[in-house]
């Protein structure tokens, strides 16, 4: 009986199991997650709005991301990710149905149907010299009743049939040497004139027949001063650029094959003229601009090739193209700050002093600059001019400005995420009632009286869409305080353009944003990026009256020898607190385990000259540091040489000053990998604040294996060199991938393996006592997954209790670096289906839940599969005593469950990083995943043991729980008059 | 609302079927790959998304290449150098299979194709997505079962049993026994369900 009992709990264990832990019901789609969209920093916009029907906006932006988007509220109508070399040089609409996109260095061009982004051809055009890239539609320009797209690209001409993408005519350039700046097309010619320099000192002309692309004519004339930079055209047959020097402006008119140049010095416009000019590349006609320092010089160019300053403006911050907007009349826009806002000027540049528009306009402060600016007209009711502008700003949003306001707005930063932090709300206060956002008892029950009601079928479909509705903007999880479960979080993000948010894991939305001071382009900084952010201060216990901070750490330029900045943001009210311009470099920063009194985590970061630097810069972190300074070890990767090093803390700089924070390293030990048969392809760590329940591990037959959890160990790819490069470039018997596992601290190898005929990329992650990595396998030519677990084996006597207690120990054993660990490693290769961006796994609050991968695929999608199905304990016949631990028996291939998809049926596009966050709650997880799209899900990989489900009826529980007393009575009356008729009787 | 998946599986002809390749050598140093994907009707379950093909992208080689179907399904990969490559699908709620693609450097022209997933040769062959993707679960339609089943259900189904069953079970015992038992039960001292009720020890 009680073995029937066993089996019969361990068969319903086991079917829970074997349900897919995580899933979802459609109408549970939105409840835990949310998605957002975004398209990136837009570099080009062409505006269609001439016919009746929506008005929309085409773009491209720096994500290689083409959309449309509605020019009315901003969303996107549209919307295509290009790949990743694929970056888009031009955009333009033809025949108005048509939006032609120019990419890959000006090899392929692509029309995509306006209406709904479809694909329409594709034309590869092929050249052989790297060149400027250069798209131009032609207005009248046909050949056929053809329109013709002039593409250059790869150093030749492509005339190209807008209907069916067919090259035309093709002019080959790449033999003769030109550099090709611009492409001319006077209007209603016939001729096209190709224009550009050879070597620095002689300028080219060709004129081509547009029909047939003959040449025309050939003309050249040597300027022995040398020109420096861009041509800009000014008319059709008018030239301007800067000579060598960089201060005289050349004039170059080419009209009928003539060439003549003229020189004028920039100093005859501006007086006291120092710095270096530069002229913007906005296309006007008969007018150009010129950056001197922070002025800006509008000349105008008369036909004779004089030049005249018309304007100069001091602070300007964009100029967009020309736009012709009736009869020969064209405006631009010219777009300044003052006193914090934007002011737009629309110019005719005809008639300069005549403006067409000037409103000033509030975007907001956390915004910075305006970077780009583009215009488009519509009729007014009155039958007048209007002008919208888009305008990019430093932050890479994105903003539409009509009559004096922002339209719409678009955070478009959000799409290039560098990195991810997490911070606890505020405390709920004894003052702030819950009862407010809770509503009240009778709203409450009535909403679970209709969520039963939809459970029983019995809902009309006014009812669902209440319950629908209910749910999804459920006031709970979008609280600005901390709630018991520690689902509602604050993530901090940094994005690219040096700017952090912090999104609300409740519902997404930004609840503030700072655009960094110190990650701002500015004299001493010149290119900013920002690198890494992380936790500086979580207060808990005894400071717990202090806001949480976020360390954002900052480099000054590309270089990894660039000067660092550092920046505190207190992540309750997004103000910064304190910046530090740092001396130093930085090339590694490691957040210590220790924190001082104020709960600050103490910070080294090491330099690329290998010393090491403490922060806070505090009396306390020294004293708290000094006690732990032989007990610091770290390592450092040199990918290119193949080297892996380890290091460790040796005494203070010594240096003209003396720097108390400051130390010298010395190298521990080294591993060199062979260059000529191994270059290192992947490494990677276990996160450092991973939780690890327990180190024991119980198997079959009541054994246990002990984990061998180490903080310190490495998981290191290496592949072949002639196997490192993409899939298709090497055969399998030149390819091998070995894996390494490495303690860091003594240099130790502690495991070796080879995948003979595999090559990466490999995507690995590293947990507890395991690590997964992906690569692929060219002898099957399929991905392939591998598990390598690694088990402590000096304390695999310790079996029972007495054995525990009075047997060998870790702790008691002598420890030495020479003392090789007795560590047993287990592994197993499985096939993988998709190619894969990024892994991750599930992390829980106290390590008790088992794990899931989180595995970004290549259709941006992110899977979750169970660790159990990565276990190297799989076999083809488990045991009855494996069954009933869970082991499933092996196939050759990881199943691809669609239920398990977490991003079910969204997409974040390019995909690029998933974050794991535990929740208070053990059996929860957050998963985050950003690339263009950002996405938050809430996850349990075991289900939720420790809570109700969001669809437990409350309605039904109180309805038995009626029920049953009711019936209680019910049975006690019956029984009552029973026992008093037995008495009569 | 109920006629919508009907309306659905109508309406959605998506196709999809097959790639199949096409080799033309290029003057360069490199092979077109040129390819079909084909959506063909299968059975689509109104379950809300349905790969339009439009988004529909084809990834060559884990990502260095990415394109995009024209209209008729169709697309190209330009300039591929000589060797084995990887072809993989991307259509959201459809399954595909990576594909393995030979471009051989030998015989300029020759191209061979499979399925990676169960080596299945493609010639001039179509093939279909090897399954239509269901990201989410099917909700049950509301029966007795699933509340019976339920522990609120097992709750009240035992109690059911206890009130109506028992007194049965207790009419067809034998009236002797019966009274045996009572009698039993009252030396024992165990007490009755009234007994244990407030009120009770008024009635005994």
């Amino acid at each position: 009986m009680a073995m029937a009992i066993r089996v019969f709990l361990l068969s319903l264990l086991f079917l829970s199991f074997a349900d897919h832990s995580f899933s979802l019901y459609e109408d549970q789609a939105g409840l835990m997650d949310w998605h957002q969209q975004y398209i990136g920093k837009v570099k080009h916009a062409v505006f269609h709005t001439q016919k009746t029907g929506k008005k929309r906006v085409v773009v491209s932006t720096e994500e290689n991301v083409l959309a449309s988007l509605d020019l009315r509220h901003g969303q996107i109508f549209w919307r295509r990710v290009l790949g990743a070399n694929d970056a888009i040089d031009g955009v333009d609409i033809v025949l108005g149905k048509y939006v032609i996109t120019l990419s890959s260095e000006g090899s392929i061009l692509r029309a995509w149907s306006l209406p709904d982004g479809q694909m329409v051809w594709e034309s590869f055009l092929q050249g052989s010299k790297p060149s400027k890239s250069l798209l131009s539609v032609p207005i009248n320009l046909t050949v056929d009743k053809d329109n013709v797209i002039l593409v250059f690209g790869k150093g030749c001409l492509h005339a190209v049939s807008s209907i069916d993408g067919v090259v035309l005519w093709k002019k080959d350039f790449s033999a003769e040497s030109i550099e090709v700046q611009q492409i001319i097309q006077p209007l209603g010619n016939d001729k096209i004139y190709v224009v550009g320099f050879v070597g620095s000192s002689q300028f080219d002309v060709y004129q081509i027949n547009a029909k047939n692309g003959e040449l025309i004519k050939h003309a050249s004339a040597a300027f022995p001063d040398g020109f420096l930079g861009e041509v800009l055209s000014v008319s059709s047959d008018m030239l301007v650029s800067l000579d060598s020097t960089k201060s005289i402006l050349v004039t170059i008119n080419f009209q009928n094959g003539e060439i003549s140049f003229k020189k004028t010095h920039i100093s005859d416009f501006v007086e006291d003229h120092s710095g270096i000019a530069d002229i913007l590349p906005s296309k006007l006609s008969g007018v150009f601009a010129v950056k001197i320092n922070t002025l800006l010089v509008f000349i105008r160019v008369t036909a004779e090739g004089v030049l005249e300053v018309v304007d100069k403006i001091n602070n300007a911050a964009a100029v967009s193209d020309a736009l012709s907007f009736s009869e020969g009349q064209q405006a631009f826009a010219l777009v300044e700050h003052v006193d914090g806002k934007v002011l737009l000027t629309l110019k005719c540049s005809h008639d300069w002093n005549n403006d067409l528009l000037k409103e000033s306009v509030e975007v907001g402060h956390q915004r910075g600059l305006v970077h780009k600016v583009f215009i488009n007209n519509y009729i007014r009711t009155d039958r007048s001019y209007g002008f919208r502008a888009l305008i990019v700003m430093e932050d890479h949003s994105l903003l539409l400005l009509q009559q004096g306001a922002t339209v719409w707005s678009r955070e478009e930063g959000l799409a290039s995420i560098v990195d991810v932090t997490v911070s606890e709300l505020p405390v709920e206060k004894a003052g702030v009632s819950v009862a407010k956002v809770e509503q009240n008892l009778f709203e409450w029950l009535k909403g679970h009286i209709l969520k039963l009601k939809g459970t029983l079928m019995l809902a009309s479909s006014e009812d669902i869409a209440a319950i629908q509705g209910m749910r999804l903007k459920s006031s709970e999880k979008s609280k600005m305080t901390r709630d018991h479960n520690g689902f509602r979080k604050l993530l901090i993000v940094l994005t690219r353009a040096g700017k952090l948010y912090a999104l609300h894991t409740g519902d997404g939305r930004v609840v503030w944003s700072l655009l960094l001071p110190s990650l701002r382009k500015s004299g001493s900084c010149e290119h900013p990026n920002g690198l890494r952010i992380y936790q500086w201060q979580v207060p808990h216990h005894h400071a717990m009256d202090e806001n949480p901070s976020v360390l954002v750490v900052g480099r000054c330029g590309p270089n990894s020898d660039a000067s660092a900045v550092l920046s505190f943001v207190d992540t309750y009210t997004g103000k910064e607190l304190n910046s530090l311009g740092l001396v130093h470099s930085v090339a590694q920063i490691i957040p210590l385990p220790f924190t001082d009194s104020t709960e600050q985590r103490l910070h080294l970061l090491v330099d690329t000259d290998k010393h090491a630097h403490l922060y806070p810069r505090t009396s306390e972190a020294i004293n708290i540091f000094q006690r732990e300074f032989s007990n610091i070890y770290w390592y450092s990767v040199e990918a290119d040489n193949g080297i892996i090093r380890g290091h460790v803390l040796n005494r203070n700089c010594i240096g003209e000053v003396v720097d108390e924070f400051c130390f010298d390293s010395r190298e521990l030990w080294s591993i060199v990998f062979p260059s000529e048969s191994e270059k290192i392809i992947a490494t990677v760590t276990r996160k450092l604040n991973e939780v690890v329940h327990t180190q024991a591990k119980v198997v079959a037959d009541q054994d246990v294996t002990y984990k061998y959890i180490s903080k310190n160990l490495l998981f290191v790819a290496t592949a072949t060199p002639k196997a490192s490069g993409e899939i298709g470039t090497a055969t399998p018997e030149e390819a091998s991938l070995v894996v390494y596992l490495i303690d860091t601290v003594t240099g130790r190898i502690l495991h070796r393996m080879a995948h003979y005929g595999s090559q990466g990329p490999v995507h690995a992650v590293f947990s507890e006592n395991w690590v997964v990595y992906h690569y692929f396998n060219l002898r099957a030519h399929r991905y392939e997954m591998s598990v390598i677990e690694i088990y402590d084996q000096s304390r695999a006597d310790n079996r029972d209790v007495w054995k525990l207690v009075f047997g060998k120990h870790n702790l008691t054993s002598p420890i030495s670096l020479f003392s090789r660990p007795e560590v047993i490693v287990k592994s197993q290769s499985y096939y993988f289906t998709h190619s894969v961006k990024t892994i991750a796994v599930t992390s829980t609050a106290k390590g008790i839940t088992s794990k899931q991968l989180l595995i970004g695929t290549i259709g941006d999608q992110v899977l979750a599969l169970d660790k159990r199905y990565l276990d190297p304990r799989r076999s083809v016949n488990p045991t009855q005593a494996e069954r009933e631990e869970g082991i499933i028996p092996l196939t050759d291939s990881l199943p691809i469950i669609p239920q398990s998809y977490v991003t079910h049926a969204l997409k974040v596009e390019n995909l690029r990083g998933i974050v794991t966050v535990p929740a208070k709650l053990e059996s929860t997880t957050l998963a985050f995943a950003y690339g263009v799209d950002l996405f938050l899900t809430r996850m349990a990989p075991s289900r939720t043991y420790d809570s109700l489900t969001e669809d437990f009826s409350y309605a039904l529980l109180l309805i038995t729980i009626v029920a049953l007393i009711a019936a209680i009575f019910v049975t006690w009356v019956l029984s009552e008059r029973k026992e008093l008729q037995d008495k009569w009787r | 609302m109920r006629s919508k998946p009907v309306i659905l599986v109508l309406f959605v002809h998506l196709c999809l079927s097959l790639l199949s390749f096409s080799l033309a050598i290029s003057s360069g140093d490199g092979y077109t790959i040129t390819g079909r994907v084909k959506i063909q009707s299968m059975v689509v379950k109104a379950f809300g998304t349905h790969a339009k093909s439009s988004n529909v992208k084809v990834i060559l080689n884990g990502g260095q290449r990415v394109t995009f179907l024209r209209h008729d399904g169709s697309f190209s990969f330009y300039n591929v150098p000589a060797g084995t490559h990887l072809i993989e699908v991307d259509a959201l709620g459809y399954y595909f299979s990576p594909v393995r693609v030979d471009v051989s450097a030998r015989f300029p022209g020759k191209i061979q194709a499979a399925l990676t997933e169960n080596r299945r040769g493609l010639g001039e062959l179509t093939l279909e997505p090897m399954r239509v993707e269901q990201y989410y679960e099917i909700r049950e339609p509301f029966n007795v079962m699933s509340v019976v089943k339920s522990p609120m259900g097992l709750m009240m189904g035992f109690m059911l049993v206890v009130m109506f069953l028992m007194p049965k079970l207790m009419e067809n015992m034998d009236p002797e026994e019966m009274r045996r038992a009572q009698e039993e039960m009252r030396n024992q001292g165990v007490p009755s369900l009234s007994s244990l009720l407030p009120g009770a020890a008024r009635s005994t």
